[in-house]
């Protein structure tokens, strides 16, 4: 990086950082649960930042396979918490529409 | 020669997808936009995939390319079909009433 | 400008895109155009994993992530329901003080993740050890290899989990009616469906060596199964036979547990394969896990049991 304040890692650990909290941010205060599952997910998306760039290691050398392995089953298991979540929203409305 | 090529097709292309993307924000309706994202895109998309295609020096990879290219083509074609469909019945059930 | 500047603008340009698109769709009063921006942050997500050299989880980003995502997102709009919601009803000492709290531990994290980076020497990481056992493993994609050899145990519970959450969508939802689809869109699906089974397989053997894997190849049945349902085939090709679609489910967890007993019985320590055979039993229980992320997908973009969709439509 020409400009030295931040090396490419730091800056893409920095966006994981602000993507969880803004996802901390709407999670919280959102009233309806999909907007909250929204949210959620991109606070999710904000720690598989931080991962995988801690896991980089520059253009020319090869990143870290470990976290790589996390993220991924990380993906699945938000995927499928989130289907599962979206049919108990599902569920609820029924009811009360009942 | 070949590197110069590909990038005038390449650049050609990305100007057709912006031109695309501005038709989409500027034009009043769904069927203008539709219009001007399919048409620009797809042009966009075969200068694009030409000038990748220069770039290529093993077969296989060539035909991965072109199928992916199939593909969107294909999918966008649908797409925008489905969605100008949609927007018809809509407007003429919005008549009938 | 030099190549080193010219990738900073576009780190830059990826992040500001990245942050900007996750901020409208937290904070946008519209549920659908969240969903929408949702995404498309998705997407573009998939564009900073190929930057940060994960080629395999930019895959699973897009097809997993957005695409599945996005779709089961989809799927609970309604139409003609009200979709305007916005968290500004809320009382403003409230908003302030959530917003102030989540700021401070934003920069308490940010704070301690920079000392961490700055205190630690180059090579720390476990990674250096995946990469002297590659060999050893069966396979030459080092995520496969963390996947399915050193830390199997961890892929095991995960497919447990998946097996979980299916269980409890199975047990919770009410299938909805199947979509009634135009000529068109069942035209494509007609010649997209076997395509994308071949392309699952290609992305499951592929994964031994290049990027792709089970997690991908699965995506892909699943993607299959959902245009399927799209074109009007309500059971998103599951099969109708209880039995035969609870044995799909649980297969990729059931192999994999086979396989650990197996290991164990001739004399290893859980999921230790013999190396020279690790290449075989690798692939089998990818493709057992496969099968069951194809299913287990689909049905959770069904959202209930595909023998009570049949009766629904």
């Amino acid at each position: 990086m020409t400009i030295n304040l931040l090396t490419t890692q730091e800056l893409y650990v920095l966006s994981g950082v602000f993507l969880f909290t803004i996802g901390l941010w709407g999670t919280w205060l959102h009233a309806h649960y999909v907007r909250k599952i929204i949210s959620l997910n991109v606070m999710g998306a904000g720690v598989f930042l931080i991962l995988i760039a801690l896991a980089y290691r520059g253009k020319d050398l090869l990143p870290d396979p470990l976290p790589h392995a996390l993220v991924l089953t990380g993906i699945v298991v938000a995927v499928s918490a989130t289907a599962l979540a979206l049919v108990i929203i599902r569920r609820l409305e029924d009811e009360r529409d009942e | 020669m070949i590197d110069w090529a590909s990038m005038v097709l390449i650049t050609l292309g990305l100007f057709f997808y912006l031109s695309g993307t501005l038709g989409l924000l500027r034009f009043p309706d769904t069927y203008t936009r539709l219009h001007a994202l399919t048409k620009a895109d797809n042009l966009g998309l075969g200068l694009l995939m030409t000038g990748l295609l220069l770039q290529v020096n093993d077969v296989f990879w060539g035909i991965k390319l072109v199928l992916v290219w199939l593909l969107m083509l294909a999918a966008s074609a649908v797409n925008a079909y489905l969605i100008a469909r949609f927007l018809y019945r809509r407007e003429a059930d919005a008549d009938g009433c | 400008m030099d190549a080193e500047t010219l990738w900073t603008l576009f780190d830059l340009l990826l992040i500001i895109s990245l942050a900007v698109l996750a901020l409208v769709a937290v904070l946008s009063g519209d549920r659908r155009r969240s969903i929408v921006l949702f995404i498309i942050f998705g997407l573009l997500l998939a564009l900073v994993w190929a930057r940060l050299r994960a080629p395999d989880i930019a895959l699973a980003e897009v097809a997993i992530g957005a695409g599945l995502g996005g779709a089961l997102l989809m799927a609970t709009l309604r139409r003609h329901q009200q979709t305007r919601d916005d968290f500004r009803h809320r009382p403003a000492w409230l908003q302030w003080s959530v917003g102030l709290l989540v700021m401070l531990l934003g920069t308490g994290m940010a704070w301690s993740l920079l000392l961490v980076m700055d205190a630690q020497p180059a090579d720390w990481r476990l990674g250096a050890e995946a990469f002297a056992e590659l060999d050893n493993s069966g396979v030459s994609n080092p995520v496969t290899a963390v996947l399915l050899n050193f830390r199997a145990w961890d892929t095991l519970l995960e497919l447990a989990v998946l097996l979980a959450a299916i269980l409890g969508i199975k047990a919770l939802g009410k299938p909805e009616p199947a979509y009634v689809s135009e000529n068109a869109f069942r035209d494509l699906a007609l010649w997209l469906t076997p395509l994308l089974v071949l392309m699952a397989g290609y992305i499951l053997w592929a994964g031994a060596h290049a990027p792709g894997g089970a997690f991908q190849a699965g995506a892909l049945l699943a993607a299959a199964g959902i245009i399927l349902r799209l074109a009007g085939k309500p059971d998103g090709g599951l099969p109708h036979n209880e039995t035969a679609l609870r044995l799909g489910l649980a297969l990729g967890t059931a192999v994999f547990l086979l396989v650990a007993l197996g290991v164990i019985l001739a004399g290893n320590t859980l999921l230790q394969y013999p190396p020279d055979q690790a290449k075989w039993w690798i692939l089998l229980i990818e493709t057992a896990a496969t099968l069951s992320i194809g299913m287990t997908l689909t049905l959770a973009f069904i959202g209930g049991s595909p023998t009570l969709a049949k009766d629904a439509a």
